[in-house]
């Protein structure tokens, strides 16, 4: 393992990157994006184990679904659901241009 | 791609060859140690070998990764792919409280304890859609810095550096007590010694390459802590269902459990203190039915941990490491995925344990328990035996309620319980030690970073050159380390609240400042400023006021009946001094002079089923505004510390034209930042 390396500096700029109007077109679209995952954030955080109790007598595999959720079915959306925002975030970037280059 | 990557790095190139080699090493290791233990070497000797030798390998990491660059020392020279700063990231993240404590309090909560599985691994979708991604932007080195730069300087870096630095404490004395209970174990040394041998480990690993030596051992700790995590849960699910996938088959460990509790109440047994007798019902009180205050309880602690998870600064400047902001945001998918590896499986062990004790355990005669209970039958630091049989009808069979397990043994019993080789308990107590000691080291260095280089270099001396920053660093993490052994060895504490007080602390003094700075641009100095100091104030004084002063703070916001409860119950608090005592007796002698509280109206504005009541935890009386407990406590400091936010910005001056420009550079991925501020610059 090397031992001593310069690290990269933080870049200072005096310029913005791109053009105002392209700027708030992607932020409109970034902040749509941020909704959209925030919203699929609370249903699964919040809103489906509302509904625990009533889940609960359906048993699949012996699991009381209600339990289920809250032990398993959001984990797994929670991970889809930021590998998916990871991607679309991506597309939103090249599309305006504004990803790193 | 960006630049750091784009070169050919011969080291970031190998990675993969390296922590595959690592892996095979480890599992031969423990191949090696089966043998070992079949050929009759004595279990203590394979507790030793696998405590020392893990310790070692992090420390030969932490060692040959020393640095004297700066950009080295605070984010690992941005270099760190999104793949292992995700597996760093998990590592830093499970702590002691996730590896020992959560299947524990599964154990005893059932779906209560779901809470902290959904509240631990939700609040990274926060983490990528709110924070990461923009402060990788900006680019700096620590949390304080973006307070800074983005609130007029040092006034909100400190209050940042103030939250910081409290929750950050309460977090890594937990972890500390964490790693003295296991090396207390293994090592058969008394806790107090324990404690300072595990400061050893931490430091070896932390004090000589910062976050690049702290980025690699997490790594490798990540690596071993889910092998340990994951063979005992796997081979238990072979012993109960025949299949090795324990997520897919705890099923029928629910099903079987439901079965046993229904068998145990029908012969009018009751569980144990701190024991559900429902494992899968939601929102139920003792009695099994609804419980309006247990659901609300369920929300708030799922809240709390999830802005918490957002909020804490050794996460969020993990993803200061990553080369570019798209990696950054790839890393926090990448780390959520190698956290719910082990989350998912945590009820699973829970329901097995509980399957095993419940059918083979409870039911059979105390003179005839197998021998790993008297193993356990050993004191805690937390005053009783982590296995406690009390024999309270006296008959000799151990019933549903005389069988005591303290929650953080359950993990580090089970391979016992399980009747599985001691290797595997071995194995078990090295993940344990793993976890810990991650988390520690990444807490350490941002309490260290915190102080060495907001408050030394950019509030103290400017113009400190490089080296003596480094010194100063190194000089605070050791002082910071021995600090929090001495108080880990000085308290006992649940390791569970006090980790759930870090994410309240952390919630209420630094989430709302951070996304308002990122999301919405009039936010003002003054508005940030005021926002952190109050959710701070709020949640910290709610928590120290419950906890510590739960008649006070009953008298202020119970009515006549919830004040004369917890004065009756603090003659049953084993913590209360002999004056409060004798003013709660006073008080209960004088029933009839008592009135309500002062703030009562506020304590009961939702009605009966959400009264403000009491309850006896942890040897104290600890009040409940709304019935809701105290580790929820940012509840109340979290919206208070939005609104402040929004309604100060509303009434102070707009940020100036060259702010503007600053929030714009760090939204978007290409290109500098224009900092308002040129001294905010780092180098």
């Amino acid at each position: 393992m090397p031992l001593v390396e310069e690290g990269r500096a933080p870049e200072s700029a005096t310029a913005p990157a791109v053009d105002p109007a392209t700027a708030r077109e992607y932020w409109k679209k970034t902040s749509g994006l941020m909704w959209t995952v925030l919203g699929i954030w609370a249903f699964f955080s919040f809103v489906i184990h509302f509904f625990a109790p009533a889940l609960n007598p359906i048993h699949v595999l012996g699991f009381p679904l209600g339990f289920w959720f809250a032990a398993q079915g959001s984990l797994v959306a929670f991970v889809v659901g930021l590998f998916w925002f990871a991607k679309r975030q991506n597309e939103i970037d090249e599309e305006f241009g504004v990803q790193e280059d | 791609m960006s630049q750091a990557s784009g070169e050919k790095d011969p080291f970031i190139g190998a990675l993969g060859k390296i922590y595959a080699g690592y892996t095979g090493g480890f599992v031969v290791f423990v191949i090696l140690l089966a043998i070992l233990e079949q050929l009759g070497v004595p279990d203590r000797i394979i507790g030793y070998l696998f405590v020392f030798l893990t310790i070692g390998v992090y420390a030969y990491i932490g060692i040959i990764s020393r640095t004297a660059v700066v950009s080295e020392y605070y984010v690992a020279g941005r270099r760190v792919p999104a793949l292992y700063n995700g597996m760093a990231t998990g590592s830093d993240w499970m702590s002691a409280a996730s590896f020992i404590g959560m299947a524990g309090s599964l154990y005893a909560l059932g779906y209560g304890g779901l809470a902290f599985i959904l509240g631990w691994t939700g609040g990274y979708m926060l983490v990528a859609i709110l924070l990461a991604p923009y402060l990788r932007k900006f680019g700096q080195y620590t949390v304080p810095d973006f307070l800074g730069a983005r609130f007029g300087g040092n006034l909100a870096r400190s209050i940042g550096v103030v939250v910081l630095i409290t929750a950050s404490f309460v977090y890594v004395v937990a972890q500390i007590v964490g790693v003295g209970i296991i090396t207390q174990r293994f090592l058969d040394v008394s806790f107090t010694l324990a404690v300072f041998l595990g400061l050893a480990g931490i430091l070896v690993c932390s004090m000589l390459g910062g976050m690049r030596a702290v980025t690699w051992t997490q790594v490798a700790q990540y690596i071993i802590l889910i092998i340990a995590y994951l063979i005992p849960a796997i081979l238990m699910s072979v012993k109960i269902s025949g299949v090795p996938i324990p997520q897919l088959m705890y099923g029928i460990a629910l099903e079987r459990i439901e079965g046993l509790e229904a068998a145990f109440r029908a012969a009018g047994q009751t569980p144990p203190p701190g024991v559900t007798a429902f494992h899968t019902a939601p929102f139920v009180g003792a009695n099994g039915q609804f419980s309006l205050s247990a659901a609300v309880n369920f929300f708030a602690l799922v809240f709390c941990l999830m802005v918490g998870t957002a909020a804490l600064p050794h996460i969020l400047m993990r993803y200061f490491t990553t080369p570019s902001v798209r990696e950054a945001r790839q890393s926090v998918a990448w780390s959520l995925f190698f956290i719910f590896l082990l989350y998912f499986t945590a009820p699973a062990y829970a329901a097995f344990a509980k399957v095993e004790i419940y059918q083979n355990i409870i039911g059979q005669p105390i003179a005839s328990l197998p021998d790993w209970i008297r193993n356990w039958q050993i004191m805690s630091p937390y005053g009783v035996p982590w296995i406690n049989i009390v024999d309270a009808n006296r008959d000799g069979i151990l019933q549903w309620g005389e069988f005591r397990i303290h929650p953080d043994v359950v993990v580090l019993a089970t391979p016992e319980i399980a009747g599985l080789p001691y290797v595997i308990a071995g194995l078990v107590a090295a993940g344990g030690l793993a976890a810990a000691l991650s988390t520690a080291d990444g807490l350490l260095l941002a309490l260290a970073n915190a102080l060495s280089h907001d408050v030394y270099y950019k509030m103290i001396d400017r113009n400190a050159p490089t080296a003596r920053r480094l010194v100063i660093s190194r000089v605070l993490l050791v002082i910071v380390a021995i600090l929090a052994a001495w108080t880990a060895g000085n308290m006992g504490a649940d390791i569970l609240f006090l980790v759930a007080w870090a994410f309240s602390i952390a919630a209420a003094g630094l989430f709302a400042a951070l996304v308002m700075g990122v999301w919405y641009k009039k936010t003002t100095n003054a508005a940030a400023c005021w926002g952190m100091a109050i959710g701070y104030i709020a949640t910290f004084g709610y928590l120290i006021h419950t906890e510590f002063f739960g008649l006070y703070f009953m008298e202020l916001f119970g009515n006549r009946d919830a004040i004369l409860a917890a004065a009756r119950q603090t003659a049953n608090a084993a913590t209360a001094s002999a004056e409060v005592k004798a003013y709660a007796a006073s008080l209960v002698a004088n029933a009839a002079n008592v009135k309500d509280g002062a703030l009562a109206w506020f304590g009961n504005i939702w009605g009966p089923q959400l009264a403000t009541d009491s309850a006896l935890l942890r040897g104290r009386v600890v009040g409940r505004l709304w019935g809701i407990n105290n580790i929820s406590g940012g509840i109340i400091g979290v919206p208070l510390s939005f609104l402040t936010i929004w309604l100060v910005s509303k009434f102070t001056q707009a940020p100036s034209q060259a702010m503007q420009d600053f929030i714009d550079d760090i939204r978007i991925p290409k290109g500098g930042v224009r900092l308002a501020d040129r001294r905010e610059a780092v180098e």
